[in-house]
């Protein structure tokens, strides 16, 4: 079986405080693992490490091709919801209707709340077709509905034999692996 | 998907406030008068040199629209997750920035040479000079934008950054554009080659700088 994402000896420093050190992890197809902790355990900071977007002090990172969905929106406020999703991704329009925004695509941008704003960045992820997904946080701003259809849109992934990588402090729907921070 | 960054970048940036650094170009070479007097000859004589202080204030105006909201969103972490190195999406944001900065600068240089009643043959060789600095200088703007961005008064500081480093491009410029021969021009196109060409590394650095 070969991994998706792999940490090995990995250590991580930021604004001078260690926040975890010598960490190990393995995620093969299929798997979820989810990455719990009080706030400020270092969560975000191991996605944002398994994206690639911050260097471990110490130790390696290798992953396959990843998908992100964090609090940041990257999708233009000026544009149509489906323009704006277009520029990341290919076809968007069954990943829209499988998060509930299809009816969505001509709004700006700017005029989503801050749940259908949530939506879709999971639309992006799921419209990507990297093996690997990485969420942070993703049940912020969501209605049950739409936890709903997340858990669906995870369930489908694994099925096809990828990978995800959750940070969350509340339980999430599905079975995880789990790995606490700060303990 | 780096032509697709610089075309999403033209239509950001010409829709808008595409204008401003147009309106600001004119504005500071209509002042020129003013303050110099109306004597032709006078006018005719700083006519090159006056261009170029237009154009590098002009260039300062969209500085803060380059990439501080890019960064502020996320889309500079996105472009990095699909895989698109922070150089690439600097050179593409050069490109896109000259695109809608450059060609308009060349128009309103026109007019510009009217104010300053400058002849057909100083205006051409003005335009070769601006055609020639104004990659150097969307370069610079880009590269500065990505050092100061995320940073409090980010605006005065990238003027403070900006102005000093287009120094020689100012020099050559504004030689090359009064007609001092080729060698003027040949200096020129050799600092906009080189801040065209750096600039792209300095921005990309500057971007995973901010990430951390």
């Amino acid at each position: 079986m070969t991994s998706l994402l792999r940490f090995e000896n990995v250590s991580l420093r930021r604004g001078g405080r260690l926040l975890f050190e010598a960490m190990n992890l393995e995620l093969g197809p299929g798997e979820g693992l989810q990455v719990a902790g009080p706030n400020g355990s270092g969560k975000s900071s191991l996605i944002r490490l398994a994206s690639g977007l911050l260097r471990a002090e110490r130790g390696r990172v290798d992953r396959v091709a990843v998908a992100l969905a964090d609090d940041s929106l990257a999708l233009d406020r000026e544009l149509p919801l489906w323009r704006a999703l277009s520029f990341w991704a290919g076809p968007v329009d069954e990943a829209m209707e499988a998060l509930g925004i299809a009816q969505l695509e001509d709004v700006p941008v700017r005029l989503l709340s801050s749940g259908q704003a949530k939506r879709a960045t999971l639309a992006r992820v799921a419209a990507s077709h990297a093996p690997l997904w990485l969420l942070d946080e993703p049940l912020n701003a969501l209605d049950a509905d739409g936890a709903e259809r997340l858990a669906s849109i995870i369930s489908a992934h694994l099925a096809a034999g990828g990978a995800v990588l959750a940070a969350s402090h509340q339980p999430l729907p599905g079975v995880w692996r789990r790995l606490e921070l700060g303990r | 998907m780096t032509g697709s960054i610089i075309a999403r970048d033209v239509r950001r940036g010409s829709t808008g406030t595409a204008w401003i650094p147009i309106a600001f170009f004119l504005l500071v070479v209509a002042l020129m008068p003013f303050a110099i007097g109306p004597d032709a000859r006078l006018l005719q004589r700083i006519a090159g040199g006056a261009l170029w202080i237009a154009a590098l204030t002009a260039a300062l105006q969209p500085i803060e629209r380059l990439v501080e909201p890019d960064r502020a969103d996320g889309v500079l972490d996105q472009l990095l997750v699909h895989g698109i190195a922070d150089e690439t999406v600097a050179a593409a944001k050069i490109v896109a920035h000259w695109l809608t900065f450059g060609p308009l600068m060349l128009i309103a240089a026109v007019p510009g040479a009217a104010l300053l009643a400058m002849d057909g043959v100083s205006l051409t060789r003005a335009e070769i000079a601006l055609a020639i600095g104004t990659p150097g200088l969307a370069a610079l703007a880009v590269a500065i934008a990505a050092v100061t961005a995320g940073l409090p008064r980010a605006g005065s500081l990238a003027g403070l950054l900006l102005l000093p480093l287009a120094v020689p491009l100012l020099i050559f410029g504004a030689a090359a554009s009064s007609g001092t021969g080729p060698a003027a021009l040949l200096l020129e196109a050799s600092v906009s080659l080189l801040l065209t060409a750096g600039a792209p590394f300095v921005a990309g650095a500057a971007f995973r700088a901010a990430r951390t």
